[in-house]
């Protein structure tokens, strides 16, 4: 392992090479990914003019509530990826004790000081928003974990690599589900899983976790309650069985899938525009935030919710086509981590949405309101600019590496 | 990181592996957004217009708003049902103190908790909370004050109407008068969220005239809602019960309006969505005459208040068509008793079997041994077959024995009538010349006797446009053995030996004996007919082998008695009459309302010339019950003929109840003065 370079360090040449041809240097033209910007862009607009019909009845006599405040999270978050982007995200290795012990202090802090929000305590009440611990704890694991494994990358075949790794990703997991938000913990386990993935460990590892997983799941839902020890809420098994039976109790779980399917079908093909009265007359809770995927389906039809899967899409490609120009194993496992995280909350909140995954509140990115959701997304794609960057960079200076 | 540290001044290619693994994650972001897309286009595109109308059925609530029924009017458009409005008070709960509607949602829980609970193990049912606040209780009490209700029963009647549909009104009483509608109009602050709303009940202007025509109306019921004939009534609506109102329901019903609001999730009206107007009931028109009903009624009541009988019915129809022109069923009762709230123990009282079972109609519904009303059908046979010609004398010696085991059969009182003929048999009512030719028609193949028995309508039901109505019985061969069959497998399953004396009560289990059918040549025995039946086989004598389809409705007319439909009753049944037999049996009706006939008495004084009566007087014994006396007859006329059955259970002889009903009725038929003469003769 090469010790950490410096600034000073980083600015050289490696080679005696004659300097690259003038004619291509478009890494350096561009320094982002024009792409991943516009899919950006296009979720941003969605999401805004979607809160702009559907919340306007929310809040009596303020009717661009959560629209203006929406709006001011894109621009903070804009703000950030950039700062992001412009930064070489390797420094970020140096920083894995404490991005980690970040990580972990933010959530116990927001075990103690936080406000209790219908049942779950997430969030400590900040001037401007609430500051939810768990949606930051997202990036921060994948930076952290890429960082440990990097450290451990000569010996990823050996059974205590992968141990720690998911003892590393499971103490934080556990924390979040504790507090009980059981959405965000699944996103870190899986956020866990793509690290060791794209890292490179054995199939066989991956085969003796999901048995392992097997176990623990039969373990929580089957034995411990047998023996008076309650690990998921009541309200949680039934969220999370409620929509493999819709209709058998429409007035409490099934319910909100149940509005929420009839929403996204009354949308038929093209829409229902202004008499989407699903979202109008309250019957879709929940429909700034978790259930916004359903108010696109309802008002634009089939023709909106394809459009905004495009942009999704459009992201998880750019991620995936990001992650193999990294200039180094760290930028590649960071840009898996933070494609694994898009991919699973997208599929999961559309899946709630359209009925076919369990009610698990977890955000849709950049689309579903909250500050912490959307500044989180968007410090993610901030790094996957700056992973792409640095690639180019590296690839067009032939080594000679960039950094701020 | 061994594979990506800048090495020999290259940014390396990525490792076949991590290409491998990307691809994997790209494979799956594929596989996962086709699955997102085919569901999407499942919910949107293939099922979108179902998920539509959900959305559309989420929104709006609908409030049904009351379509008047059609009137029921007679031949002349005299009414015998009309509507009138009545006042109903309302409670509307949106002005109920939320405490109350928790409270009445606790007890509704409660409620649908006991009825999950396994039968034997429910327990008490949940008391009903009293009022929520002892402001609601103050209201409560001022408003039972101003309706003459206690408290208790209008917080009851509140709970149980929030339990079942939580955002309707509360229906607190219905026909309020309108002294207490003003009083409460005027006062209405004092009485927040009460509303007064009109309603339409039904009104009977002759009280009891053809109430069980008439029939009854009510809220259809949870298992009327899945029959064929209330396909797309809602809820709530009002029905035909019984009776005519049920027959005619489809054109007096109407449409009920709906008033459309729209609703947010919590049920909070958010303005109204398009109204519909109720669609007001058609009219219908009968075929009675009401005034002929009011003097069939009068007297026949008149009669069983004289005693001994207890009870009675008559049919007028019109020969030539089987318009029913009256048709009563005593004793009989005030519907309008019925269309207010009355409690079972009123109800058992008011119309249980103690109190002769008014709402029966034994017009249609009523099963006697028709007696010697009968015999003109034997003839009928006897004269097809060609056992007699119409001037075949028989002797008549008072009585005769017949079958291996020489039962005697005798007249009544065993008058000897001499030698008789088919004309004078029926004059004079000859059981003997009868028992001789049921004796005879008893080995021919395929029982003529039953065979004409059912081909002038007894054993059949007619068809006639009101609900159930019963075919009665011919007995004949296949019958008994029928019954003796059921009885020995009840007493198989009831493991009563065969040979018992006494078994099931179904039958004596004997096979067919001459004795059945001499017992049917006569109208006795086992044989079960209405009088409705009986008017239709006279009617057939009368107009010469028409078999008609009796029926009350005429035409379907708006609320201005414009006729919009006429109903066809379908057509008669064609039977061959032989003319010179028919004018045999027409002859010896006749003579039978003249001379020493069996209703000459009762006839004293009518006008033959004019309005000749065809008429035969029955006496049937019935099991259990005194004599059943009949009077069957009609009246030939260009213009106006009729044909008509009376009976009277317990009534004696005919001569004595029925014929005399029957005479007061021609009388007023034909306009004549309507003289009861209560007759002597003692012939069956």
């Amino acid at each position: 392992m090469p010790p950490p370079r410096t600034a000073a360090a980083a600015i050289q040449d490696v080679t005696d090479a004659p300097p690259a041809p003038t004619s291509r240097p478009s890494g350096m033209l561009l320094p982002f990914d024009p792409i991943l910007f516009l899919a950006v862009i296009g979720l941003c607009v969605g999401s805004l003019i979607t809160l702009d019909g559907a919340t306007a009845d929310d809040i009596p006599g303020q009717p661009d509530f959560y629209l203006q405040r929406q709006a001011v999270f894109f621009a903070v978050g804009m703000v950030v990826a950039l700062v992001m982007s412009r930064l070489d995200y390797s420094r970020l290795r140096e920083l894995k004790y404490g991005i980690y012990g970040l990580l972990l202090t933010s959530i116990l802090a927001v075990q103690l000081l936080g406000s209790v929000a219908r049942g779950s305590r997430r969030s400590i009440e900040l001037p401007f928003f609430s500051f939810q611990a768990s949606e930051l704890g997202k990036v921060l694991l994948i930076v952290a974990l890429s960082a440990f494994i990097v450290d451990r990358s000569r010996r990823l075949q050996a059974r205590d690599t992968t141990a720690r790794m998911m003892l590393l990703t499971l103490v934080p997991a556990g924390m979040v589900i504790v507090q009980p938000d059981l959405g965000s913990g699944l996103v870190y386990i899986v956020i866990g899983l793509a690290t060791l993935f794209v890292a490179g460990t054995g199939w066989r590892h991956f085969a003796a976790l999901f048995a392992l997983g097997a176990v623990a799941i039969a373990l929580t839902l089957v034995v411990a309650p047998k023996l008076g020890v309650t690990v998921l809420h009541d309200y949680q098994k039934e969220r999370l069985t409620a929509f493999l039976k819709p209709s058998e109790n429409p007035a409490d779980q099934g319910y909100q899938q149940n509005q929420s399917r009839i929403a996204i079908g009354s949308g038929e093909k093209a829409g229902r525009g202004d008499q989407a009265t699903q979202t109008k007359l309250n019957f879709l809770p929940e429909h700034h935030t978790d259930f916004i995927f359903a108010v696109v389906g309802e008002r634009w039809g089939f023709v909106g919710a394809a459009f905004v899967l495009s942009m999704y899409a459009l992201l998880i490609w750019r991620g995936l086509r990001i992650l193999t120009v990294a200039k180094n194993l760290f930028g590649a496992i960071v840009a898996g981590g933070i494609v694994a995280m898009l991919m699973f909350q997208v599929f999961v909140n559309v899946g709630m949405n359209i009925g076919i995954m369990p009610i698990t509140g977890i955000p849709l990115p950049l689309f579903s309101y909250g500050g912490s959701s959307v500044l989180t997304t968007f410090l993610a794609v901030g790094l996957l600019q700056s992973i792409y960057a640095q690639g180019r960079a590296a690839a067009s200076l032939k080594g000679r590496v960039l950094a701020l | 990181m061994s594979a990506f540290e800048p090495s020999g001044g290259r940014v390396p290619p990525i490792t076949p592996q991590l290409a491998l693994r990307v691809a994997v994650l790209g494979v799956l972001a594929l596989a996962l957004f086709g699955i997102v897309f085919f569901r999407l286009w499942y919910l949107q595109v293939l099922s979108g217009d179902q998920y539509l109308r959900q959305a559309q059925d989420n929104r709006v609530r609908e409030l049904s708003v009351q379509a008047p029924r059609g009137a029921v009017l007679d031949r002349n458009g005299q009414p015998l049902v009309e509507n009138r409005v009545a006042t109903v008070v309302k409670l509307d709960p949106e002005r109920l103190p939320a405490a109350e509607r928790d409270a009445a949602a606790r007890w509704g829980q409660q409620m649908t908790a006991r009825s999950r609970r396994p039968k034997g193990e429910k327990g008490p049912p949940p008391p009903i909370p009293g009022p929520a606040t002892p402001e609601l209780q103050v209201r409560f009490k001022r408003l039972g004050r101003a309706l003459n209700m206690s408290p208790r029963t209008i917080q009851e009647r509140v709970v149980r109407s929030l339990v079942l549909v939580p955002y309707a009104s509360v229906t607190i009483k219905t026909d309020v008068p309108a002294t207490v509608r003003n009083y409460l109009l005027e006062r209405s602050s004092q009485f927040r969220g009460v509303n007064v709303q009109k309603v339409y009940l039904r009104k009977y202007p002759n009280r009891r005239l053809a109430a069980q025509l008439a029939g009854t109306v009510g809220e259809i019921s949870p298992d009327e809602l899945k029959l064929e004939r209330f396909r797309g009534v809602k809820q709530g609506t009002v029905v035909g019960k019984e009776g005519v109102e049920r027959a005619y329901d489809r054109y007096l019903r109407g449409l009920d309006g709906a008033q459309r609001i729209t609703v947010d999730a919590l049920g909070r009206p958010k303005g109204q969505a398009q109204s519909r107007d109720p669609v007001p009931g058609r009219s219908l028109k009968t075929s009675l005459d009401l005034d002929l009903q009011r003097t069939g009624e009068a007297v026949l009541e008149r009669t069983i208040a004289a005693g001994p009988g207890t009870a009675g019915a008559f049919v007028a129809l019109d020969p030539r068509n089987g318009q029913v022109l009256a048709m009563g069923s005593a004793p009989s009762y005030d519907p309008a008793v019925l269309s207010r709230p009355i409690t079972q123990r009123r109800l058992n009282q008011l119309f249980g079997e103690a109190a002769g079972s008014p709402r029966y109609n034994r017009a249609t519904g009523g099963l006697y041994p028709t007696g010697s009303t009968f015999k003109p059908i034997t003839a009928l046979a006897a004269l097809d077959k060609g056992i007699i010609t119409p001037s075949t004398p028989i002797s008549d010696p008072g009585c005769i024995k017949i079958g291996a085991a020489e039962q005697e059969f005798c007249n009544a009182g065993k008058v000897v009538n001499g030698t008789v003929a088919l004309p004078r048999a029926l004059q004079v009512s000859s059981d003997v010349f009868f028992y001789t030719l049921g004796r005879d028609l008893n080995p021919l193949d395929g029982q003529p006797l039953q065979r004409w028995a059912h081909r002038l309508g007894l054993g059949e039901q007619t068809g006639i446009d009101l609900p159930s109505e019963v075919p009665g019985l011919v007995p004949d061969r296949a019958w008994r053995a029928e019954v003796a069959e059921d009885e020995r497998r009840c007493r198989k399953r009831r493991n009563i030996p065969l040979s018992a004396f006494s078994g099931c009560g179904i039958s004596d289990m004997r096979p067919w004996t001459v004795g059945d059918n001499v017992n049917l040549s006569v109208g006795q025995g086992d044989l079960q007919a209405t009088p409705l039946q009986m008017a239709v086989a006279y009617a057939a004598i009368a107009n010469g082998g028409r078999v008609v389809r009796p029926h009350l409705g005429v035409a379907v007319e708006d609320a201005n008695g414009r006729e919009l439909q006429k109903i066809d009753p379908g057509t008669a049944r064609r039977v061959h009459l032989d003319p010179a037999g028919r004018q045999a049996i027409m002859a010896g009706l006749h003579a039978a309302t003249m001379g020493d006939g069996t209703s000459a008495d009762v006839f004293r004084g009518w006008n033959q010339e004019a309005f000749p009566v065809f008429g035969k007087t029955g006496t049937a014994e019935r099991p259990g019950h005194g004599d059943q006396s009949w009077y069957v007859c009609f009246v030939p006329n260009a213009s106006k003929p009729i044909a008509l059955a009376v009976t009277v259970e317990d009534g004696g002889f005919g001569a004595e109840a029925a014929a005399p009903v029957a005479r007061v009725m021609l009388a007023q038929w034909f306009n004549q003065k309507k003289t009861f003469i209560a007759g002597k003769s003692r012939t069956n």
